[in-house]
């Protein structure tokens, strides 16, 4: 699981384009929204293309999005949950 | 004093209609124009409603006979059949006779061909036929407008997302209400392409059903095209011309949101600004306005920024409202203009334009939309919305002569 | 003494210098592509705005552009965000990143259209960011045209002024596609042509500044 979230952080900085952080900047628990990262919608909507690129895992709607993606631990569940490799 | 600014001309063509005649009618018969898309090739074919005009690009071009059409974007030609109808409709003989300018408006630009010729370029590069991309410039609609017509006086394009073409109205009037011209051509176009559909939906801003704007159960907006041209005039130059008036551009105000790339301030604050500058400017209070021709595009989002806003500008006097993109879908760039174009219809056929698809009430709201076709109605002024990504945010009043 | 639109300050990015107000303030020749040379800029003038780099190369230089160019005014606190105009035009709209976009869903076999970039498919997103940053509520406009045009530029803006809707205006060109960029913006105010400082707003002198 621990592999999983560091993997996760680095890829979030890369996609998400945050130059000035680290992956050890982001707390895994953290919300990723509002407060934490402090990320917006934008943000949110290429997290989803994220998902679906690096882990094949498609997410429909915004209600579902806002629960997956609510912290890095919340992503790392999901993408457990439903590995497709 | 400032010479008042006067609309003689209207030209349209949209998911409605292929010119005004045929875009009253459907608003009589509350004929909406989505559907599956007929023309463009997409994966999204059946299953995002757009709201395309009903003609091929052959069609098209057979509307403009002009020989060297075939090459054209379908931007190119769906302006520049708008605009041929706007200045037949203000019967104007003699361009020349008067300072004339032409400030069209759009956000795909060529890119309907353009698209085309980049995906077999980017497979093999020795690939891809260059006429497809040498109409993909905004400015390349205007300039085939302009050079058709033999405008010279002035000539430019507007850029700004979907206030684009409010934007060019409002330019329009200024420059004559300035003494730079005595009559512009005014509007903007855009059509569909694949950039754009894909692009929306990246931002999970579609509806997958025909869009409710100002509806509890919205879920996003539908993709449109088409064109809308207006043609304006100086009260000096009609004092010779004695040309049927259809209203006065009386007010307009521009501001920006300053609050996010894609999305509203929730509490409508660009919107806001936006309404009390043009209402300034026409010398209106907010009870004077008979109608709001809202740009209400379905989107949760938006129907709340703009209904906030209302609200707060007009209080207890808050006039009929409705959008009409359930009717054109979101036609971008020539929204403004399209819009305009139904607006000053309404006005002059003395009718209240319904917000189809309307059924259950924003809880957020105290207001909500007019969901039937009005007749008979005393419109006095019209004041119509057009906000843009970026925050780009115009309004623009019409008013009864 | 009569009033005139003055150019307060003018900012200049191209061919990796930016200058104020005529003077050079960063340089960096060894950089070739402008997303390398708008970072070690932004780094440079420790500019803290971490929303900079979701950016695309055009709104970073148009913002960048604009930092520079306010640079004293927000330290005094003299911009007036509800009476700050924004004009900007260019040559090549959004072409830079229409084409990062369009890249995004060119290959049926690695299809995912890109939000974030597609955001930036607008040229006038970039002034979108600007007004975010300065909480700026003008009235603003982008206009596209083959090239600078001086006359234009003065013509809009001092309508602008004359119909009292703005006090201040940010006005220039930012143009950026692929390697090549040019940036020039003027930061515009009322006021009286006593000293030889105040360089007055017209067509000779926004030329002038803008070819040097």
């Amino acid at each position: 699981m621990e592999e999983l979230t560091e993997k996760l952080k680095k890829e979030i900085i890369e996609a998400l384009n945050l130059e000035e952080t680290n992956a050890s900047d982001i707390d895994t628990d953290a919300p990723l929204f509002m407060e934490g990262l402090g990320l917006d919608s934008i943000d949110a909507l290429e997290l989803i293309v994220l998902l679906e690129k690096k882990y094949g895992l498609k997410i429909h709607a915004a209600k579902e999005g806002k629960k997956v993606l609510y912290s890095v631990k919340t992503m790392a569940e999901y993408i457990r949950k439903n590995n497709k490799g | 004093m400032s010479d008042k600014v006067f609309v003689t001309g209207i030209g349209i063509i949209s998911a409605i209609g292929n010119d005004v005649s045929e875009v009253l009618k459907s608003i009589y018969l509350k004929k909406s124009g989505l559907g599956f898309s007929s023309y463009i090739d997409t994966i999204y074919k059946n299953e995002i409603p757009v709201a395309e005009v009903k003609l091929s690009n052959s069609e098209l071009i057979e509307k403009i006979s002009n020989h060297s059409s075939q090459l054209y974007t379908r931007t190119a030609l769906l302006g520049l059949i708008a605009a041929k109808e706007a200045i037949k409709n203000a019967q104007i003989e003699n361009i020349s006779e008067a300072r004339t300018g032409l400030i069209s408006a759009t956000s795909v630009g060529g890119m309907d061909r353009s698209e085309i010729f980049f995906k077999d370029f980017l497979a093999d590069s020795r690939k891809g036929r260059l006429r497809n991309i040498i109409g993909h410039d905004c400015g390349d609609n205007t300039t085939k407008i302009a050079d058709y017509f033999g405008i010279s006086n002035y000539v430019t394009t507007v850029s700004t997302a979907c206030s684009s073409s409010a934007n060019s109205i409002m330019m329009g009037a200024r420059l004559i209400k300035n003494n730079i011209l005595d009559r512009v051509i005014v509007g903007g176009v855009d059509s569909l392409t694949a950039f754009t559909l894909n692009g929306f939906n990246s931002l999970m801003i579609l509806d997958r059903q025909p869009c409710r704007p100002f509806d509890e159960t919205r879920n996003g907006l539908n993709l449109g095209e088409g064109a809308g041209f207006l043609v304006i005039e100086s009260e000096r130059l009609l004092e010779k011309r004695n040309k049927k008036i259809y209203c006065e551009v009386k007010g307009y105000g521009n501001a920006c949101d300053a609050y996010h790339q894609t999305a509203s301030s929730p509490d409508g604050t660009g919107a806001k600004l936006a309404m009390t500058k043009a209402l300034k400017v026409a010398q209106l209070s907010p009870a004077d306005i008979s109608y709001i021709n809202a740009h209400g595009t379905g989107t949760p989002n938006n129907d709340l920024s703009e209904g906030k806003a209302i609200e707060d500008i007009f209080q207890e006097s808050a006039p009929y409202f409705s959008s009409t993109k359930s009717f054109t879908g979101h036609t971008l760039g020539a929204s403004g203009a399209i819009e305009a174009v139904l607006s000053i219809l309404a006005m002059d056929n003395k009718l209240i334009l319904p917000n189809l698809n309307f059924t259950t009430p924003m809880k957020e709201l105290r207001i909500v939309p007019v969901i039937d076709l009005i007749e008979n109605a005393e419109i006095k002024n019209i004041l119509s919305n057009s906000f843009g990504f970026g925050g780009n945010n115009t309004s623009l009043i019409f008013s009864k002569c | 003494m009569k009033e005139n639109l003055i150019i307060k300050d003018f900012c200049k990015i191209r061919n990796n210098q930016i200058f104020r107000n005529g003077i050079l303030l960063f340089h960096d020749e060894t950089l070739a592509n402008p997303a390398l040379f708008l970072k070690s800029a932004y780094k440079y003038f420790n500019l803290s705005y971490p929303k900079f780099f979701k950016m695309d190369n055009l709104s970073k230089l148009g913002f960048l552009a604009t930092e520079i160019l306010l640079k004293d005014k927000i330290k005094e606190n003299l911009l007036i965000p509800g009476e700050t105009g924004i004009v900007i035009s260019n040559s090549a709209s959004s072409l830079d990143t229409d084409r990062a976009f369009y890249e995004t869903i060119s290959d049926n076999s690695n299809f995912f259209p890109s939000p974030a970039v597609f955001v930036y498919t607008l040229p006038n997103i970039m002034i979108g960011e600007i007004c975010i940053r300065h909480k700026i509520t003008g009235e603003n406009a982008f206009f596209v045209s083959e090239k600078f045009d001086a006359e234009f530029l003065y013509n809009y803006v001092s309508d602008l002024f004359k119909l009292n809707k703005i006090s201040q205006c940010i006005a220039g060109w930012v143009d950026l596609l692929g390697d090549n960029y040019d940036a020039v913006q003027y930061f515009i105010e009322k006021g009286k042509n006593e000293t030889n400082e105040n360089v007055i707003f017209e067509p000779e002198n926004i030329s002038r500044i803008y070819i040097k």
